[in-house]
């Protein structure tokens, strides 16, 4: 069993997201990125693949800011290959686009099972494995909590509302998007990964830039505020009292 | 068990004296040696945990262990333990210990755990086997520069309302006498802000010539090394002596007694070598300049840090500080200097908290908190930026809310020197 996992930054929110209200854009140079946290989870369920079953799995990314650590964390935490995939791309690539340029890639390898977070929090022309999957023409399914190989498949967990579970199972090769790992994804010491990137090499494969369909976005902006919560302060009597008037000028009260 | 064979020679001939009967007497090696010694031999063979091997179990520790005090753990339980073929690396002993030096200080075998702990830990860590907070503060580190996950760039947001000009070296563009090492918990904490707003009160009243490195500078990483992340020190430890490296000055004065202990011996391993003071040390040489306008009339007691008492020997630098304070009535708790107790955060215990509640029967901090209540004190006087939040909260879990107030030695001065308008008292 051959595994992809297709791997990206995503904008760190703990940063604000850097926006030019005025020209109703964002402004992707000026913000900090960090590992998509659903493509963290489909490594460690593809690694857990590996360990259970045996696999060679491959993380692959396209080359914008910071994809080199990206790509060492995940030979450090026990990935076989790192492919960065390189051209004329940079942080603003839409999904659509990055879609494409992994299954330009991706088509020409011979790998059986392909895993990528199910969604991402950039996600505003869908999600990665869907597009990978239909520019492809592979089969395709998504929020899946488990991957286990059977036979030449696979077998798959997938949630629905409701609490309902299917298992599916599919013939390879296959795309799957990772909603969560089988256990959290494992940590790579930082001094494991700096090993990792003076020992190992990362294959670098170039893939043009093709014209996609795209969306277009009138305006990216801050949500506005319609209305203030209204702290209510005071002693215990005079809390209370507003908290009962404000029930009742609401209706809110059951009678 | 067998008891020890005592083998007896008619005669032997020892460095040509001869010895008949029960002078040559021997015993068969005891019971001792016969334990499978697998599991501690791979311990030992650990660059850096060789001395846990040295241990004669002579118990010493186990009486002088803060967290044996809580709980069941001490260097010598964790030798016999090993000994027994548990192995330490799945232990949860492990993570227990805070490096506060109190057992070296009395090991007859010198049994250093300070040695012991950061090395067996970093194997646990390569291998993903620590305990997940402890992970997650170490991921924050790696990405933000602060375990506390905050962002880099607003490490330097607390000086806009700092009230006085805190000048970032960035900005500045000029030598500076004083380079201030801040830290993560004075840059991010609300009550460790309000310590560095104090702190750099107190330096602007002296007229001290000084900048911070702000957004540029990251955590010191003593901390996540004592815990086992040896490879995110070297990345700090070279990131900030690479920033370091753009000014010049004079010394460095550090709010944090961890990032003192880094400057002082780990980060010249890296080629920084810096004259380096912890800020009680430096403002204790300055107390003549200072002049005092405003009372503090309360019963004040000092928890020394291990990191600046124990590990680097400075017991007197803060007490000349707050003797100095008009009104204080300084008491020294029985636990003080060098047999001082510890807070819990030191060692990674900062990220540990929810981890080690499963094998104590109190946190560390609450301990000590109680015996400043016992010592009839009304303040509990800190220089560590643990400190603060660790002792804050251990007063309210213990139910002294109202009866003990912590404070950094910064916020004392700043306040008899009239920077503040007012203690954070306990009410």
């Amino acid at each position: 069993m051959h595994i992809a996992v297709l791997m990206k930054s995503v904008p760190d929110l703990v940063e604000d997201i850097a926006l030019d209200e005025h020209e109703g854009q964002i402004l992707f140079d000026e913000m900090s990125y960090v590992p998509s946290e659903w493509d963290d989870q489909a490594l460690e369920e593809a690694l857990v693949i590996k360990e259970e079953s045996g696999a060679e799995v491959t993380a692959v990314s396209i080359e914008t800011q910071d994809s080199d650590n990206l790509l060492f964390t995940a030979l450090a935490k026990g990935s076989d290959n790192a492919v960065k995939l390189v051209g004329d791309f940079d942080l603003s690539l839409t999904n659509r686009q990055r879609a494409q340029i992994f299954a330009d890639y991706l088509h020409k390898q011979p790998f059986d099972l392909i895993l990528s977070g199910v969604q991402a929090i950039d996600d505003v022309d869908g999600q990665i494995p869907g597009l990978v999957a239909g520019i492809m023409g592979w089969p395709h399914a998504s929020v899946v909590t488990e991957v286990r190989v059977k036979d030449q498949g696979i077998i798959l967990r997938q949630e629905y509302a409701g609490g309902l579970v299917a298992e599916i199972e599919s013939s390879t090769p296959v795309v799957v998007g990772i909603q969560a790992a089988r256990k959290p994804p494992r940590y790579a010491s930082i001094a494991k990964v700096r090993q990792v990137a003076k020992s190992r090499q990362i294959e670098e494969v170039e893939v043009p830039l093709s014209n996609v369909p795209a969306l277009t976005v009138r305006r990216f902006y801050k949500p506005v505020a319609s209305a203030h919560a209204e702290m209510v302060d005071g002693d215990v009597e005079d809390v209370a009292a507003r908290i009962a008037e404000i029930l009742q000028e609401r209706n809110l009260l059951r009678r | 068990m067998q008891k020890a064979k005592p083998i007896e020679l008619d005669v032997a001939v020892v460095d040509g004296v001869e010895l008949k009967g029960s002078w040559n007497r021997m015993f068969e090696p005891r019971a001792i040696s016969e334990y499978d010694l697998s599991i501690l031999d791979e311990i030992t063979a650990i660059p850096g945990a060789e001395s846990l091997g040295y241990c004669y179990q002579c118990g010493k520790c186990t009486g002088v262990c803060p967290v044996d005090t809580v709980g069941d753990y001490s260097p010598r339980k964790i030798f016999r333990r090993t000994q027994l073929g548990i192995s330490l690396m799945d232990s949860p002993d492990l993570w227990l210990c805070t490096t506060c030096r109190n057992c070296l200080r009395v090991c007859p075998k010198e049994v250093n755990m300070i040695d012991i702990m950061p090395a067996v830990r970093e194997r646990a860590v390569l291998e993903g086997n620590a305990p997940e907070e402890l992970l997650q503060a170490f991921e924050n580190t790696a990405r933000y520069g602060n375990p506390i996950g905050e962002p880099g760039r607003k490490r330097a947001e607390w000086t806009k309302s700092a009230g006085v000009s805190v000048p970032i070296m960035s900005q500045k563009k000029s030598p500076v006498d004083v380079l201030w090492f801040v830290e993560c918990y004075p840059s991010y904490h609300p009550r460790g802000k309000q310590a560095s707003t104090a702190l750099a009160r107190v330096f602007d009243s002296l007229h001290v010539d000084f900048g911070i490195l702000g957004n540029e500078e990251k955590c010191s990483g003593d901390s996540q090394r004592m815990a086992g992340e040896h490879g995110l020190f070297e990345m700090l430890a070279e990131h900030n002596i690479k920033m370091l490296s753009k000014y010049s000055f004079n010394q460095i004065v550090v709010t944090d007694p961890h990032a003192y202990n880094a400057f002082l011996h780990e980060y010249p391993k890296y080629g920084g070598e810096y004259v380096v003071q912890h800020y009680t040390q430096y403002l204790s040489q300055r107390l003549p300049d200072m002049s005092f306008t405003h009372d503090i009339p309360y019963r004040v007691t000092f928890h020394d840090p291990c990191y600046l008492g124990r590990h680097n020997g400075e017991y007197d630098a803060p007490r000349q500080l707050l003797k100095a304070l008009p009104g204080v009535d300084l008491v020294e708790m029985g636990h003080c200097r060098e047999t001082s107790y510890c807070c819990g955060g030191g060692g990674g215990g900062m990220w540990l908290d929810s981890f080690t509640r499963d094998y104590a029967s109190e946190r560390l901090s609450e301990r000590r908190v109680k015996e400043a209540v016992e010592y009839g004190a009304d303040i509990l006087a800190v220089s560590c930026p643990y400190e603060v939040p660790r002792f804050e909260d251990a007063v309210k879990s213990t139910g002294n809310a109202g009866k003990l107030a912590v404070m950094d030695i910064t916020e004392l001065l700043a306040y008899a020197m009239g920077l503040v308008d007012s203690l954070v008292m306990a009410n």
